[in-house]
């Protein structure tokens, strides 16, 4: 899916998610703490070296808003050029799956109960091929 | 109807319409991003006019206090005058006061400004040699205790602004000066919060200015400064900043030398690498990093990775050749 009706289909069926996980005061609890398990995870943390921490955080709260169906004009084309030189760089699966874990487990320090867990991970689980240029 | 002014023209803002699809209607060239109010690429300034409270949601606090939003979420009730974080004021003419070497490569330059400027200690201007020739220089005065303005300039090999100022600049002439600009300053609030504050060099100058505004305003938490040097000849203040000490038992002055042996009353070691390792939990903690830029970034890092939260990190990288031409 790309364009425009990704991020429609988004607000469409996710809105109701944002809300029930607390809308923009959860992002924000969760930006640090997902971030944090980003930076520090060996198998990632190569593709935010030498980046603007502060500039990255806000991007780690975009995602994270995204993820939790809030609302966003990201569009699969966004997805595709925003990740382009990291694909270039080596990005793959395995580095899209230690995303996900890092945002499951965030959301579990926080005690959102599973099946909301669930329902963001499939919305940032739709990225993946976008992501990844595929 | 609401009037946005973004560099020489004036727009009216449509019903429901936001500054920034305003100002793209209108062809005005702002970055965009994710037009939802979190990824901060429309980050703006407003020059007059209050932005609504709701365009600043999730920015550091010292960026709201000089009024920045959010445009593509900002729907003001009043009118606005935008500018791009990079577009800074006008210059302002100043005569130099005074001149004194802190020690063997740092000159003490004091200021007066013809007009009053209105600026927070750890703030930075830029400082003009000739109209298209300027570098940034942190201040270390503060506002409410200070007469003049105070730089910390350290002589660059071959710095074109640096070496004028060691070597020709005089008491009584008149330099270009323009900000100021920055949002690595004390913001007040929480005056109970322990902060840490790391430099190296010249980055000793706005810490010394955040430092005493803290202090001058009242903070009570605990205050440690690490300021290191390759060599004990790199420190300066040193006298003022262990009276500052002695004055207030909730300020810890640590001097730190990284190239030599360290003389009795100094720590051994770089002093990032002395502040983690006397501070292991960063959590709900203030920090403020200045100087070399590879020290601030990696402490940064270090210092979030060990529970500091983004919004309460405050720095200043010295980039070499970093002012932009006017």
């Amino acid at each position: 899916m790309t364009d425009k009706k990704l991020a429609d289909w988004w607000t469409e069926s996710h809105a109701s998610l944002y809300a029930k996980l607390g809308g923009e005061a959860a992002v924000n609890a969760a930006v640090d703490i997902f971030y944090r398990k980003v930076l520090a995870d060996p198998r990632i943390n190569r593709f935010f070296e030498g980046v603007d921490m502060e500039k990255q955080a806000a991007k780690q709260k975009a995602f994270l808003t995204m993820a939790f169906g809030g609302p966003h004009n990201y569009t699969g084309m966004d997805m595709r050029r925003g990740h382009a030189h990291l694909v270039q760089q080596g990005l793959n699966d395995t580095h899209f799956d230690a995303v996900m874990e890092h945002l499951g487990a965030t959301m579990k320090e926080l005690n959102v109960p599973g099946e909301l867990i669930a329902q963001a991970a499939a919305i940032a689980e739709s990225t993946r091929n976008d992501v990844l240029g595929r | 109807m609401t009037k946005i002014k973004y560099g020489r023209d004036t727009y009216p803002l449509g019903k429901d319409q936001s500054v920034l699809d305003c100002l793209v209607e209108h062809g005005a060239p702002v970055p965009f991003s994710c037009r939802s109010g979190v990824c901060q690429t429309c980050l703006m300034r407003a020059l007059r006019g209050v932005p609504p409270d709701a365009s600043q949601q999730g920015l550091k606090d010292s960026l709201k206090l000089q009024n920045y939003f959010l445009a593509c979420v900002c729907h003001p009730m009043e009118d606005l005058e935008a500018a791009l974080p990079h577009e800074v004021l006008s210059s302002v003419p100043a005569t130099v006061a005074a001149l004194d070497p802190l020690n063997g490569e740092i000159m003490h330059v004091a200021l007066e400004c013809h007009d009053p400027l209105e600026y927070r200690a750890g703030q930075f201007i830029n400082l003009f040699r000739t109209p298209a020739l300027g570098r940034s220089y942190s201040l270390a005065s503060v506002p409410q205790q200070d007469e003049h303005l105070h730089l910390h300039v350290r002589r660059l090999p071959q710095g074109k602004v640096s070496g004028w100022i060691h070597e020709e600049l005089r008491t009584g002439q008149t330099v270009e000066l323009r900000g100021p600009s920055g949002d690595c300053f004390y913001v007040p609030g929480r005056p109970e919060q322990e902060i840490v504050m790391i430099g190296t060099g010249s980055g000793l100058a706005p810490l010394y200015g955040i430092l005493r505004d803290a202090l001058h305003r009242g903070h009570s938490g605990p205050i440690r400064l690490f300021h290191g040097s390759r060599s004990r000849a790199g420190l300066y203040l040193t006298g003022e900043l262990r009276d500052l000490a002695r004055k207030y038992p909730n300020f810890d002055y640590v001097p730190c030398v990284s190239g030599e042996r360290p003389a009795p009353g100094l720590a051994g070691g770089r002093a990032h690498e002395m502040a983690f390792k006397e501070v292991t939990d960063f959590k709900d903690k203030r920090l403020f990093l200045c100087g070399h830029p590879e020290m601030v970034s990696a402490a940064k890092t270090r210092a979030f990775l060990a529970g500091a939260a983004i919004k309460d990190i405050y720095a200043d990288p010295f980039n070499v050749n970093a002012a932009a031409a006017p």
